[in-house]
Order: structure tokens, then C-alpha cells, then sequence
């Protein structure tokens, strides 16, 4: 027998993954809150730029320093995550290769991600 | 060809009537918005990359001092410098044009003529931005 379902029955609990909007808004989120956090980075590597290993070491381990800095790591690693993502299911249609470099492209950040905080972490409390 | 549609010179005239033509591709003057545009995902990914710099930055300030000698060697040596310098307009780059399309979200700024102002202002801005910074960054450490 024919199914007598409508079209929109059909596909009711299926299609999107119920996130919607959420990366669009995401990105606009991040892109606010990067604007006076990558400031503050590039205003940071101005004061200390050609400052030597204990004056760097000194800097960065300040709380004053430190804090914000971890803020910039995960607004910007965010970001741009959420943008490499649109570039990859914009141009590469393969859907093994796509969802190969979607999940490449969460490794990639959360590894710079961690290892960037854990090197702040370690100038702030390994002494 | 048009001399072969039947019809006369009625439908003739109306074939050579102006009409509007699809952008004829090896004659299109780009229009700055979407240079802007191009260079904005460009950037964007050229920043995904960047952070790699920052990273080992960190990671060598936290490692050792002979470590982070060879870093800041590395990025202080001419072609260090020339890429931190490119880095650094791809940031301003990236980030005026994100400010542009936080603009355009409020529905503000689309129509073309204002479009195409802001796409100018964008890389007039990210240019004088970037030489600021690193006229400051100079001045910082008192000279080259």
C-alpha cells in the first residue's frame, strides 16, 4: 500500500540536527567578544615585544596577563573553528572527506587550544 | 545571426533593444565588496593557521630560556618580522571586515553605494591599523 503520510509527516524529527542558528549566532557571539580580546593581545605583544625570557616569563604568568590571555585562546580558537568548518562544507563535497575534516578540524583546535593554556598554566604556577 | 530570425525588422528591433547582460566574464570590473569578501574568508583562513605561531610562542616561553632565544630569533629575523607583519594586517584585515558584518547584521550599510564605501574603508583601515601597530611596537622598544 502507497504511504499516506504528507511529505511534512515524512520528514517531522528527522532533518536538522535542532541546532539551527546556533553556529551563526556562535560566530557572532565570538566575533564580538575577539574584537577587545585580540586588542588586548596585540596591544600585549607591543608593550613586550623584544622583551627578553625572564621579562616574558614575568609578564605572561601575572594573573593580570594570564586570564585574558586564555579568554583570546578560546574565543578565537572558537571562532575560528566554527569558520573553518563553513570553508570545508563549502567547498569540499565528499561526505566521508567533509566529515573527515570537520572532526580534523575540532583535533586541530581543541590540541592548540590545550597545549597553548597548559603552557600559560605552567608559566602561572610551575615557577 | 539576429539576420536570420524570421520576422522582419519588427522582431529585430526588438532583439537589439537594450537589454540587461549577464556579467560578461572576461570584462567584469570586480566590485570591491567582493574582493572584500574573497579576502575576508581568505584571511579568516590564513588566521586558523596563524594561531600555530602564537602557540609555539607560548609553549617556548614555557619550555626553556634557550628555546624561547631561538623563537624570538626566529620571529625577530627579517622574514620573521615580514611574516608577522602580514600576520598582523590579516588580523586587522579579519577583523575590520568582521566588524563590517556585524554592521550589515543590523541591516545597516547594504545598499551598494555605501557597500562599496565601507568594502574601501575596511582595507584603508586595516592598512593604517597595521602600521600603527607596528610603528608603536618600534617606538616600544626604542627603535629597530
Amino acid at each position: 500500500m502507497a504511504d499516506m503520510r504528507t511529505p511534512l509527516g515524512k520528514v517531522r524529527g528527522l532533518g536538522s540536527a535542532r541546532e539551527g542558528t546556533g553556529h551563526f549566532w556562535k560566530q557572532r557571539l565570538t566575533a564580538i567578544s575577539n574584537i577587545p580580546l585580540v586588542l588586548f593581545f596585540v596591544g600585549l605583544l607591543v608593550a613586550i615585544n623584544g622583551a627578553d625570557y625572564a621579562q616574558t616569563r614575568a609578564t605572561l604568568s601575572s594573573p593580570f596577563v594570564a586570564l585574558p590571555l586564555i579568554l583570546v585562546l578560546v574565543s578565537v580558537l572558537y571562532h575560528m573553528r566554527i569558520g573553518m568548518q563553513v570553508i570545508i562544507e563549502d567547498y569540499v563535497h565528499g561526505e566521508l572527506n567533509k566529515l573527515a575534516l570537520i572532526v580534523l578540524n575540532t583535533f586541530f583546535t581543541v590540541a592548540v587550544g590545550v597545549v597553548a593554556v597548559f603552557s600559560l598554566l605552567k608559566l602561572a604556577f610551575g615557577g | 545571426m539576429r539576420d536570420t530570425i524570421p520576422g522582419g525588422a519588427m522582431s529585430q528591433s526588438t532583439a537589439t533593444r537594450q537589454r540587461p547582460l549577464s556579467p560578461h566574464l572576461t570584462v567584469y570590473r570586480w566590485p570591491i565588496t567582493m574582493t572584500m569578501s574573497i579576502l575576508h574568508r581568505v584571511t579568516g583562513g590564513a588566521l586558523y593557521f596563524g594561531t600555530l605561531l602564537v602557540a609555539w610562542w607560548l609553549i617556548a616561553a614555557a619550555t626553556s630560556e634557550e628555546y624561547f632565544n631561538f623563537v624570538s630569533w626566529l620571529y625577530g629575523s627579517w622574514f620573521g618580522r615580514l611574516v608577522l607583519f602580514a600576520y598582523t594586517w590579516v588580523l586587522m584585515h579579519h577583523m575590520l571586515g568582521g566588524l563590517r558584518h556585524l554592521i550589515w547584521d543590523t541591516g545597516a550599510g547594504l545598499e551598494k553605494h555605501t557597500a562599496s564605501k565601507i568594502a574601501w574603508a575596511t582595507l584603508a583601515g586595516s592598512i593604517t591599523l597595521t602600521v600603527l601597530i607596528w610603528i608603536a611596537g618600534y617606538a616600544a622598544r626604542g627603535g629597530f
